[in-house]
């Protein structure tokens, strides 16, 4: 009988958006303590390990992903305000700004068409399908414009979603130690390429390192996403690789 | 700290850029006009409140969790990875690698240029 009451609260729940909201956070809130604990070590970023770890619970419950959004949606829809919100630290960067204006406009032009071109020609030298080189082109900047823009020249928006996250998750993980590599040592710098290539997941991370890195990381990602929707589709078709 | 004006300060300007960019036809998020405007108003203002620093605080430190939800969306795509993996996996690899170090080297380098024209004016 247990068993009848136990598989009754599961549908009772599953159909909810209750249980995926609060599994999301509760796992989300391991994954940093963990992260906290390895001193925000980047092989253990906590987007990857709650993303791998949701994954693995959804694949062993069989619920859909439609099932899951239901509840993640309202996490989900945060991601607007949170945009908004990061004019808060870039106003407190303002001085740094007026001081960089000229490097940052360069940096971005030139920065949005190579990280989108990048991606297009090297999966074009190993043979990816056209769906997947259109996907990719957009894989930069941050998942709402992202979509937007997969839509406008052809690919396909939710895969770019998930493209867009592993961009992220590639950036938050390697970048610090990229930038040591090669000694820039300007947290404005390794901020603006961080957030540049690595929008939000990025500046989540920058913020981690320093203030200042995330507020010219949230620039970036900003600027980028303005700039991406413009410069894009155009330069894809310059280039004849849409028509 | 009184949390709800900074949240609906938030949620306004992301409001009205929703609206603006539904009538002007725009092809970029509501979200990034609205974050656009709220710094406009703040440089206008001359200064952040203590409840929307304190909400903006707040999301912005947990940015990486909402995008949680977009990155499960991964399994939904698990076919067409599984048939493009490796070309997929290292067009972003590499391109995500080339794009954080072009684009750094070339800012230290405008930023080192930058600083000589700067110099020069003074």
């Amino acid at each position: 009988m247990a068993e009848q009451e136990f598989f009754r609260l599961w549908v009772y729940l599953s159909t909810s958006p209750l249980l995926w909201l609060t599994v999301t956070l509760v796992v989300y809130q391991i994954a940093y303590v963990i992260s906290k604990a390895v001193n925000n070590h980047p092989l253990l970023n906590p987007v990857a390990v709650t993303v791998a770890a949701l994954i693995g619970l959804l694949e062993l419950t069989d619920t859909s992903f439609i099932d899951y959004f239901d509840g993640a949606q309202f996490i989900h829809f945060l991601l607007g305000p949170a945009t908004v919100a990061l004019a808060v630290p870039l106003y407190n960067q303002l001085s740094q700004l007026r001081r960089l204006w000229l490097p940052l406009a360069t940096g971005l032009i030139v920065g949005v068409a190579f990280a989108g071109l990048s991606a297009v020609g090297i999966a074009k030298l190993l043979g990816a399908s056209q769906a997947t080189l259109l996907s990719l082109a957009p894989k930069s900047v941050t998942a709402p414009i992202a979509m937007g823009v997969a839509e406008k020249i052809g690919g396909l928006p939710s895969l770019t979603a998930a493209l867009v996250v592993m961009t992220g998750i590639i950036g938050a993980v390697v970048g610090n130690k990229l930038f040591d590599l090669l000694r820039v040592r300007e947290d404005s710098i390794r901020g603006f390429a961080l957030g540049l290539t690595s929008h939000g997941i990025g500046t989540a991370r920058a913020f981690q390192l320093s203030e200042e890195m995330g507020a010219f990381s949230g620039l970036a990602m900003a600027l980028s996403a303005f700039t991406t929707a413009l410069l894009l589709p155009w330069l894809l078709a310059f280039l004849g690789i849409i028509n | 700290m009184n949390i709800l004006s900074g949240i609906t300060i938030l949620l306004a300007y992301q409001l009205v850029g929703e609206v603006l960019v539904f009538f002007a036809d725009l092809s970029i998020p509501g979200p990034v006009v609205g974050l656009l405007l709220l710094l406009v108003t703040l440089i206008v203002k001359g200064g952040v409140g203590e409840s929307l620093e304190g909400v903006s605080k707040t999301l912005l430190t947990h940015l990486s969790l909402l995008f949680v939800p977009a990155g499960v969306g991964v399994m939904v795509h698990f076919q067409r990875i599984e048939a493009e993996w490796l070309s997929m996996g290292l067009a972003l690899l590499l391109s995500t690698l080339l794009s954080l170090a072009f684009t750094a080297l070339l800012l230290r380098l405008m930023v080192g240029f930058n600083a000589r024209r700067r110099q020069g004016d003074g």
